[in-house]
C-alpha cells in the first residue's frame, strides 16, 4: 500500500495523465451540481460525491459509438473496419458498485464470441476504484454482497485523514501506480483498517441495509412471472427508459445507421427494455404493455440473469435508479413487494 | 492490436439470382463477391443480411446445408429491410453474417425418425432447408410428410419445386392446401390446423412433427397434435422474435433465460413450455 496527502492529488492526476487519459468525478457547476465524470487537465478538481449521475460503464460500453463504415457505389458496397485499438485509460474514483458491474457486463460482453469494441477499452482501461465511507440511503450495495469500503478494481483508493491511499490489485493496476511511484510513499494499512470498520457499522444503520436477495435467483421465474404485483407496480411507469439509461448492469443495445452523405454509419447505441419499439416486429409485438416491458426489466435482473451466471445479480445495488425515476418506482420496492408476495 | 474477430463485422454476399416465388415472396440466391457460399451452416440457422443505409435484419436461411455453390433466402415483403430486398436487382452486393442460432437437430435426434414438416406461408422457408437436407441424405430418415398451407395457391412459396420434385420421390408425401376455393385449384381447401387432424398423423415414438408458420397457426396445430396423442417432446418449431446482434448480447431477443438468437430458434415443445409465455 502506498500513500500520499490529499494536497498532491493534481499532481498525481497530473503524472497519471502522461501515460493515461485520467478520467475523474467532478461536480457540476450552475445548476447541476450532480457529480459526472470528466477527463483530468490543469485546474480540473476530484469530486469526492458519492456517485457520478451516470455510471462508469460509459467507458466501456459508451451510449453510442461507431460499429464500421460502408461506401456504396451502384451495386457496390465497400465495409471499412473503423475499429481502433482503445487508448490507455484510468477511470478514477469508481465506487464498489460501478466497480461490480464490469463483473456483470463482462459475463454478456465477453463471453464468446467477445465483443471486440468492449474487450479492447476492457483490457487498456485501468478502474481505480474508491472506498465508501458515507453511503446514501439510497445505497443498497450490501444486498448482493458488494462491500462498499472494499472495492474491486485495478487499484483500490481510500482518502483517510487528508491522505490518499493506494493499493494495487492486479498487474494493470500496478503498472498504473508507477506513473506516480516518486510522488507517493509505502505505508501500512493500519488507517484504512480502521476506516473499513466504521465504514462497515454505517452500512449496517442503513435504511435499505435490511434489503435480501434470498427470495430470488435463476429458479425463480415460476414463482414471480405471472404475480399479480407486476400490474400495480408497473401502473404508473411511463417508459422514459431514464432506469436502464443510469443502470451501471444494463446493457441492451441497437444497431442503427446513418447516411452521412459520404457513406453510411452502423453505429450502436444504448436501447432499453422499457421501450415499446424494443421487441416491435412486422409479425408482432411479444410484449404489448407497459406491464410487460416493466416485469422484463426487474425479472431479468432477479431472475433470468442469474439463471446464466451462477447466480450473480444484475443488480449491484448503486441506488441511482431509485434517486431518478420519476414517478419513484425502483428495484428496492419491486423486491420488497414480490418477496411479501413469495411469504405468503 | 484490435481483435481480428469482431462479430457484428459483416461481410460482403453478392445477389446472383432473384426468383418471385409469390406475390410477397422472393428468393434470393447469395454467394461471396468471388463466387463462393457465404459460409457453412445447418437447418434452421439464420444469418443477418443488410443493406447498408436501411438496416440489418435476420432471415432463416432456406437452403439446404448440401447446397454448396450458393445460399438461398426466401423473404416475405413486410418491412423496410425487406422493401428494399424486394427491389434490387441481381448484381447487387449486400452484406451478411453468421450463420446464428441451434438449427435442427438433423444429424442427432431426427436420424432414425418419420419426420412430419408442418408449415404455413413464409414458414416453409427454415422447413424447406431441413426437407431438402433429409431428401439428400434420405436413407437416414423415415418417411417424410409434408404439410404445407398457404392463403391462396398462389401463395404456396416453392410450388414448382414441391410439384415437380418432392412430390414425386419414393417415401415423400406431400400434402398442400389452401385456405379459400379457387377455380384453378383441385386440391385441399381449409386451414393447415384442420388439414392436419383430418389427415390424422399417429403418434408413434419414432415420429417427429416440425413446424413453422404463423403463431395462430402454430397454436391450433399444436392443440391439434396434442388430440392425436403427440408429446411436447416429439414436436418442434423455430421462432422469430426481433433481433439486432444476433450472438445474445443486444437483448432483444430474451425469453426467460434464453436468447432466441442462440439458444433458439429451434426449441422443442416442452423447452418452450418451461419458458415465460411472452413469445
Amino acid at each position: 500500500m502506498r500513500k500520499c496527502s490529499l494536497d498532491a492529488l493534481d499532481s498525481l492526476f497530473a503524472a497519471m495523465s502522461g501515460a493515461y487519459s485520467v478520467y475523474l468525478p467532478v461536480d457540476g457547476d450552475g445548476h447541476d451540481k450532480h457529480a459526472s465524470y470528466k477527463k483530468w487537465s490543469e485546474g480540473v478538481k476530484y469530486s469526492n460525491a458519492l456517485n457520478t449521475v451516470r455510471s462508469a460503464k460509459d467507458f466501456f460500453f459508451p451510449q453510442s459509438e461507431n460499429l464500421m463504415e460502408f461506401k456504396v457505389d451502384g451495386k457496390n458496397i465497400e465495409i471499412i473496419d473503423t475499429r481502433e485499438e482503445s487508448e490507455d485509460f484510468i477511470v478514477f474514483g469508481v465506487r464498489a458498485c460501478d466497480a461490480k458491474s464490469f463483473e456483470v457486463l463482462d459475463n454478456v460482453f465477453l463471453l464468446p464470441p467477445a465483443d471486440s469494441y468492449y474487450k479492447s477499452r476492457r483490457e487498456h482501461g485501468v478502474i481505480m476504484s474508491m472506498a465508501c465511507t458515507r453511503p446514501a440511503e439510497t445505497c443498497f450495495c450490501s444486498t448482493f454482497d458488494i462491500d462498499a469500503a472494499d472495492p474491486a478494481g485495478d487499484v483500490q483508493c481510500y482518502i483517510e485523514d487528508n491522505e490518499i491511499y493506494f493499493d494495487a490489485k492486479t498487474e494493470k493496476g500496478e503498472k498504473a501506480l508507477e506513473t506516480i511511484i516518486s510522488l507517493t510513499e509505502e505505508c501500512g494499512s493500519e488507517k484504512v483498517d480502521a476506516q473499513k470498520e466504521v465504514t462497515h457499522e454505517r452500512m449496517k444503520k442503513l435504511p435499505l441495509a435490511n434489503l435480501s436477495t434470498e427470495k430470488f435467483g435463476g429458479d425463480k421465474t415460476n414463482t414471480y412471472f405471472n404475480s399479480e404485483k407486476w400490474k400495480e407496480l408497473s401502473q404508473s411507469c411511463i417508459g422514459c427508459g431514464t432506469c436502464t439509461f443510469v443502470c451501471p448492469t444494463c446493457q441492451c443495445y441497437d444497431i442503427k445507421e446513418f447516411d452521412t452523405g459520404h457513406g453510411v454509419k452502423r453505429f450502436r447505441c444504448w436501447d432499453s427494455c422499457m421501450y415499446s419499439d424494443f421487441t416491435l416486429m412486422s409479425a408482432g409485438q411479444p410484449r404489448l404493455t407497459q406491464l410487460e416491458r416493466f416485469r422484463q426489466r426487474f425479472m431479468h435482473k432477479l431472475v433470468y440473469y442469474p439463471a446464466n451466471n451462477d447466480g450473480l445479480f444484475s443488480c449491484v445495488g448503486c441506488g441511482r435508479c431509485v434517486a431518478s425515476c420519476p414517478i419513484s418506482m425502483n428495484i428496492v420496492k419491486v423486491m420488497k413487494a414480490l418477496g411479501e408476495e413469495e411469504g405468503k | 492490436m484490435i481483435e481480428k474477430n469482431e462479430p457484428l463485422m459483416p461481410s460482403l454476399g453478392v445477389v446472383t439470382d432473384i426468383r418471385c416465388d409469390t406475390p410477397d415472396v422472393k428468393t434470393f440466391r447469395v454467394v461471396t463477391p468471388d463466387g463462393k457460399k457465404p459460409f457453412i451452416h445447418k437447418p434452421g440457422q439464420c444469418a443477418m443480411l443488410s443493406v447498408p443505409g436501411v438496416g440489418e435484419a435476420l432471415f432463416s436461411i432456406t437452403s439446404s446445408p448440401t447446397k454448396e455453390e450458393y445460399m438461398e433466402f426466401s423473404i416475405k415483403k413486410c418491412g423496410c429491410v425487406t422493401d428494399w430486398l424486394h427491389a434490387m436487382e441481381v448484381g447487387q452486393m449486400i452484406t451478411i453474417r453468421g450463420p446464428y442460432g441451434n438449427g435442427f437437430p438433423v444429424d442427432d435426434a431426427f436420424v432414425g425418425k418419420n419426420l412430419i414438416c408442418i408449415a404455413g406461408g413464409i414458414g416453409l422457408a427454415p422447413l424447406h432447408s431441413v426437407i431438402n437436407y433429409v431428401r439428400h441424405y434420405r436413407d437416414r430418415y423415415g418417411k417424410l410428410e409434408i404439410v404445407y398451407g398457404s392463403r391462396s395457391m398462389q401463395d404456396l412459396v416453392d410450388y414448382e419445386e414441391i410439384t415437380s420434385e418432392w412430390e414425386k420421390e419414393e417415401g415423400t408425401q406431400v400434402y398442400l392446401t389452401i385456405d379459400r376455393e379457387q377455380p384453378e385449384w383441385d386440391g385441399h381447401v381449409g386451414f393447415v390446423p384442420n388439414y392436419v387432424k383430418e389427415l390424422g398423423f399417429k403418434p408413434d415414438d419414432d415420429t417427429i412433427v416440425i413446424m413453422c408458420g404463423p403463431p395462430v397457426m402454430i397454436k391450433f396445430t399444436l392443440a391439434g397434435l396434442n388430440e392425436l396423442g403427440f408429446k411436447p417432446t416429439q414436436v418442434y418449431t423455430t421462432m422469430e422474435l426481433r433481433m439486432k446482434c444476433g450472438i445474445g448480447k443486444c437483448g432483444r431477443c430474451n425469453i426467460g433465460s434464453k436468447y432466441v438468437c442462440k439458444d433458439g430458434p429451434v426449441f422443442r415443445f416442452d423447452q418452450l413450455d418451461a419458458l415465460p409465455d411472452e413469445y
